[in-house]
């Protein structure tokens, strides 16, 4: 396999692609959210359950390529246990490398690190980032549900 | 019998393929190190030499504007221009050179026909008939016109080999059907429709008739009068000829009766702030200064074709497509969606545990250009329950060692990912 490829498609990539963590539906979500990308046709729901601050429960369901579908599955097994905050900065962290904007820091980003060969694949960062996307918008449905009340 | 045209040898002698590609300056390109095998065809064409010698010539020698200049210039591009459309006319065999409107393309072509034709002849609880595998550029021109005149937009579905339910068609036609628009050859699928059949139906219902024929104009001989159809559309960039130009061929009555489409310079006659009398056919749909190098290359395109011949090229792509249909059963758990018995040289596949984007980037790598997605046929897609498909498309240059190529490719996909 090209370099390049094999950069893209990592062994935990394909792994993640074959049997993706936590794709299942959580019943009684309190945030809920479905991407959608126009170019390829890429549906993903994902659901989180968010108390007091901590998504303590976070899955998704959907169709994809492998980027996307590893994306997703990785995605919800790091922020697992996280801050709202914290998820949303990780977001920021996670979108400037696969963009190339920057290197990332390997022990904030952890895993998600094998996404640093999008950055050579300008037309699969939406395939990366609809997971993250999708998650960012279920988590401010909710805030703005907080502030009308 | 004659054994001239039976015999394999002779189809060999008589088509070649290495010559062919030869007249195309991008085939000999490399990508990621490979030969190009370009398999997107359906997307668009590629172009052959002389095409892009007749638009560098038209800007090097004749540019200027047409209809209007007294200068010399002027007038060889406008004789240039007119000229094309007549290569146009005598390439679809149309009545008249006043049934040849030059557009950006076939999407333009249909906007024009929903707008204009739909002004005019749509009311409340009127019906439009498109069909479940239309592309969404014959999809949405007639919801936007539907939704501006109450009017309905009718669906005829089709079956699980992706062939229209001709009964089901006959069905949904009613007085209340205003047109019928079909896709002539289907995009995502290949699937060639009876569309002599349809407009022969429609007809006796009173209905006219627009083919769209962004896939059927660069793979089968078309006669307008033969097919009786009452609008054509295509583009010339699926034609081998350049990008940002098409046709739209209409029956000279109808284009008479509707009204014009934009508004601007050429296609009027007389202008004041009172009224404005509108210019004849063909100008009357021509608004503002045409693609003036892109007639002329698509003029260039289709002496092209000719010189080889629609009916050899359609036959020798037959060849192409069932080759690559065979080879590509030996292609584990690969499933190709679209099984009509008339097709023209298009596969879509799919694979269970394979997305097609995953797909398109591997092949990439071997240097070969597929279409991934959903062909902007979403509801097509819907249809077969999938997201997207793998979708290769031959043309008249690619060759049986590309199908080969293809299926090699293919083969390694599956290594990666099984």
């Amino acid at each position: 396999m090209n370099d390049e490829l094999r950069e893209l498609y990592q062994q935990v990539i394909l792994d993640h692609n074959k049997s993706p963590r936590n794709f299942r539906v959580i019943e009684h979500a309190n945030h809920h959210s479905e991407g959608y990308n126009p170019l390829c046709g890429d549906r993903i729901d994902v659901f989180i359950d968010v108390e007091e601050g901590i998504v303590k429960d976070i899955s998704f369901q959907g169709s994809g390529c492998a980027i996307s579908k590893a994306s997703a599955s990785l995605m919800s097994s790091t922020v697992k246990g996280k801050t709202v905050d914290e998820a949303e900065k990780l977001f920021e962290k996670f979108h400037s490398l696969i963009t190339g904007k920057a290197d990332g820091d390997p022990e904030e980003l952890g895993k998600l690190a094998v996404f640093a060969g999008v950055r050579d694949f300008p037309a699969r960062v939406k395939c990366a980032s609809l997971a993250w996307h999708t998650m960012i918008n279920a988590l401010k449905k909710e805030k703005d549900v907080v502030t009308t009340e | 019998m004659n054994l001239k045209t039976v015999s394999p040898k002779n189809k060999i002698d008589t088509y070649d393929v290495e010559k062919i590609r030869r007249d195309f300056p991008v085939l000999l390109q490399k990508v990621h190190g490979q030969k190009l095998c370009y398999l997107d065809n359906a997307a668009t064409t590629q172009k052959p030499r002389s095409v892009i010698d007749a638009v560098s010539r038209y800007y090097e020698t004749i540019n200027s504007n047409v209809h209007r200049g007294v200068h010399s210039l002027s007038e060889m591009a406008t004789q240039a221009y007119e000229d094309s459309r007549t290569t146009v006319k005598n390439f679809i065999n149309a009545a008249s050179e006043k049934e040849i409107i030059f557009t950006r393309g076939t999407t333009e072509a249909i906007n024009l026909v929903a707008h204009s034709y739909g002004k005019i002849n749509l009311k409340e609880g009127d019906e439009v008939l498109i069909t479940n595998m239309e592309h969404h550029s014959n999809i949405v021109p007639w919801q936007l016109i539907c939704e501006e005149k109450n009017a309905k937009l009718k669906v005829v579905p089709v079956n699980n080999d992706g062939e229209l339910i001709f009964e089901e068609f006959e069905k949904q036609l009613n007085e209340r059907t205003k047109i019928v628009s079909v896709v002539y050859v289907s995009n995502s699928l290949g699937t060639i429709n009876p569309v002599k059949k349809i407009i022969d139906k429609a007809h006796s219902f009173g209905i006219p008739v627009l083919l769209d024929g962004a896939q059927a104009i660069q793979h089968l001989k078309i006669d307008v009068q033969e097919l009786d159809c009452d609008f054509f559309a295509f583009s010339g960039h699926k034609i081998y000829g350049p990008t940002g130009i098409g046709v739209l061929y209409g029956r000279e009555k109808l284009l008479e009766s509707m009204p014009p489409y934009m508004g601007g310079g050429d296609m009027i006659s007389k202008v004041t702030f009172e009224k404005t009398t509108y210019n004849e056919l063909p100008h009357k749909f021509e608004a503002g200064t045409p693609h003036i190098s892109g007639a002329i290359g698509l003029a260039e395109a289709l002496r092209y074709i000719n010189k080889i011949g629609i009916k050899k090229i359609s036959a020798y792509e037959k060849e192409i497509l069932n080759y690559a249909a065979s080879s590509l059963l030996q292609v584990n758990g690969l499933k190709v969606i679209g099984q009509a018995k008339e097709k023209s040289s298009v596969i879509s596949f799919v694979f269970d545990n394979i997305h097609p984007h995953d797909v398109g980037t591997f092949l990439d790598f071997e240097g070969i250009a597929v279409r991934t997605g959903h062909h902007c046929t979403q509801p097509l897609m819907d249809r077969f329950n999938i997201p997207a498909t793998t979708r290769a498309s031959f043309a008249l240059y690619n060759t049986k060692e590309e199908v080969d190529i293809l299926v090699n490719g293919l083969k390694k996909v599956l290594e990666v990912f099984n």
